[in-house]
């Protein structure tokens, strides 16, 4: 099977050009496959957040290769990046879940309203298909603020699978969660990934959740010092 | 969602509708502004409207007199002054020279819509004990009531004139103590004397007037005035009221008279309502000012509370162009629903005005003229100064770059 992605001696440096200049990442080389389930480890400032925004096309690599199913991403222009982003990745972040401006249903709409440009029925449908299926179907109209972390982090994976994306980037989605929602969020994940296919790229501190991904790779100091296939998967629960 | 409105649309309005403080501040503080402007503007318009209008019913917006006398100090042949001294030359009452030839000279020109002769004076009206000085104005009704409407401030009798009647002030009869179909005596300095019938009355809306003026027919004005045969001044009206200084200036530089234009003889108004335009134009400007600024610093907030949004959508796949546009559209529907807001604020303002501000008989100072056009100019300045407003926060919004945006 072709690669999904594919990342090629990225390297990554911060305020170039300045005295502070700092490399955070010192030529990573990985290949991520359809369909995986991929924790990425390591400790804080260890870079993991910063190849997860190249991977999502958010920030280019100082450089390296970053290909999309064997094409290089690395030329392209930003709208063409922009684009891209929005057709094939979807993201889960950390803290800020969702737009509070407009309701669940609203929210998982989004990526789809951006894409056509005006709201209609299909994509109601299928945001509250997806709400349903995060069994948040009763909170469909409730505003952002109303819901609790584990609701609206439950509520940015809809959003984040409204595009059927082949890819989703989650940074520490259950990082700020209770231990049974954080549970609950991740099962989600795995769930779909199981059912539908989509592969999954997880930051993760929480080992008994990295345990249940199959594959684990640990980043120190922006450079990959473990990449294994999780034989065990689901195993240690 | 509503399916009309694009992406942008939709995420303008749920912001603003959102940040319903900040909003409903900025709203306040644009509708004030606004209001102002419409009221001041409003105000202005009628002002300029009613004079105009009064001017242009109650005076002729050309007149050609004779021209004056000049006295010349008295040379020698070879040039010295003999009597270095010069008085100053009576100003007698004069006829103008061959007025009739003028007069068919102004009927002819296509920019003239009328020209009629007059012939006025000062006399002295008696009745009984009471006696006052008028000034006469003899002329021939069925041109000159179309020049200035005495007919339309007719509050009693008629003005239909036949050669012994007079038309009188409202305070100059009640001076005198006479009424339709009183007798007064009318005698001038040049020893004219008749006696005229008090035909009709008329208020003019100015004391001043009402206590001076009397108007005669042409021939009782000639024989009152010691000038048969002869007129003071030919009136004019033309077709546009705005060139008629042009006229005049060439109409005197072609005849022998002296041709004085309504804008000339009201100068001092006009100098007083350029001044007044200025003084509005800046008002305009500086409120137009304030509102922008008012609109950038909320926006420019409204960025800063927004980043991480920005950021979230910027990942979801939304462009730096969509982005721009929502808090583009964001400042001009600040600047429209606004400007609304303004023209209502301003539209109560005059009606209160209107309603309060009084003469002293309770009757309106000057009926306002309120012009559709000053709304929707307003408006539509307003939505565009919102616009321009919003340009800089939303450059600002556009080039937030996602990654600092989400985390920062
Ligand atoms: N925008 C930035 N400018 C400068 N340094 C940064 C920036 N973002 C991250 N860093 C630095 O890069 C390193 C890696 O950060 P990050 O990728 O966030 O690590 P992790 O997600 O593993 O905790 C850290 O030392 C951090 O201070
Ligand atoms: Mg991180």
């Amino acid at each position: 099977m072709a690669d999904l992605l594919a990342l090629e001696g990225i390297r990554k440096s911060y305020n170039v050009g300045t005295p502070v200049e700092t490399e955070v990442l010192h030529g990573i080389n990985v290949t991520i496959h359809p369909r995986e389930f991929v924790a990425l480890m390591g400790p804080s400032g260890s870079g993991k957040s910063t190849l997860l925004n190249i991977i999502g096309l958010l920030d280019r690599p100082t450089s390296g290769r970053l290909s999309i199913h064997g094409e290089d991403t690395t030329q392209l222009s930003e709208a063409a990046l922009t684009s891209l982003r929005g057709h094939t990745i979807g993201f889960v972040f950390q803290y800020h879940y969702l737009i509070s401006a407009f309701t669940a249903r609203e929210n998982v709409m989004m990526p789809m309203l951006l894409d056509h440009g005006r709201p209609d029925d299909a994509m109601e449908r299928r945001a509250d298909e997806l709400l349903d299926w995060v069994d948040l179907g009763k909170w469909r109209n409730n505003r952002a603020l109303n819901m609790s972390g584990g609701q609206q982090q439950r509520v940015a994976i809809a959003r984040a699978l409204a595009m059927d994306p082949l890819l989703v980037l989650a940074d520490e989605p259950t990082g700020n969660l209770d231990t049974a929602s954080a549970d609950a969020v991740f099962e989600l994940m795995r769930r779909f990934n199981r059912e539908r296919g989509t592969t999954f790229l997880i930051v993760t501190h929480n080992h008994a959740l990295a345990d249940r991904c199959n594959r684990i790779i640990q980043v120190v100091d922006g450079r990959i010092t473990e990449d294994r296939i999780n034989l065990l998967e689901g195993h240690s629960q | 969602m509503k399916p009309w409105l694009t992406f942008a649309w939709i995420a303008a309005l749920r912001f603003l509708a959102e940040g319903r403080m900040q909003s409903g501040f900025i709203l306040s503080g644009i509708a004030i502004g606004v209001g102002v402007i419409v009221f001041m503007s409003a105000m202005l318009t009628s002002v300029q409207t009613n004079f105009t209008n009064r001017v242009l019913t109650s005076q002729p917006q050309i007149q050609l007199l004779a021209p004056q006398e000049v006295a010349r100090p008295l040379r020698r042949h070879d040039g010295v002054i003999e009597a270095a001294i010069v008085q100053q030359p009576t100003q007698r009452i004069l006829s103008i020279d061959q007025w009739q030839t003028i007069l068919a000279a102004m009927r002819a020109r296509p920019d003239v819509v009328i020209a009629t002769p007059t012939v006025s004076g000062s006399a002295l009206a008696v009745r009984g004990d009471a006696s006052r000085s008028i000034g006469i104005f003899g002329m021939q009704p069925d041109d000159y009531f179309r020049i200035v409407r005495v007919p339309d401030y007719i509050v009693a009798g008629n003005s239909d004139l036949g050669s012994d009647d007079i038309l009188v002030g409202l305070e100059l009869a009640k001076d005198i103590g006479a009424t339709i179909g009183d007798k007064i005596n009318v005698t001038t300095a040049m020893g004219g004397s008749r006696t005229l019938t008090i035909k009709g009355i008329f208020d003019l809306g100015n004391k001043g007037a009402n206590e001076r003026n009397a108007y005669v027919a042409l021939r009782t004005a000639q024989s009152l005035l010691g000038l048969l045969g002869g007129v003071t001044t030919i009136d004019l009206t033309v077709a546009d009221v705005y060139a008629a200084e042009t006229i005049a200036q060439d109409v005197q530089a072609t005849l022998p008279v002296e041709a004085d234009s309504w804008i000339k003889t009201n100068a001092q108004f006009f100098t007083a309502i350029r001044a007044q335009n200025l003084s509005s134009a800046l008002i305009r400007i500086f409120v137009g000012l304030s509102v922008a600024f008012g609109i950038a610093a909320v926006l420019v907030v409204s960025v800063l509370q927004r980043s991480k949004d920005i950021g979230i959508l910027r990942a979801m796949g939304c462009a730096r162009g969509q982005i721009l546009r929502i808090f583009l559209i964001q400042g001009g529907v600040l600047g429209f629903v606004g400007s609304l807001a303004g023209a209502l604020v301003g539209a109560a303002a005059l009606m209160v005005w209107h309603r309060y501000a009084r003469q002293a008989d309770g009757s309106e100072l000057f009926p306002l003229y309120i012009q559709p056009s000053l709304f929707v100019s307003s408006a539509a300045l307003a939505t565009i100064t919102g616009v321009i407003a919003g340009i800089v926060p939303a450059l600002r919004a556009a080039s937030l770059d996602p990654v600092d945006a989400i985390h920062g």
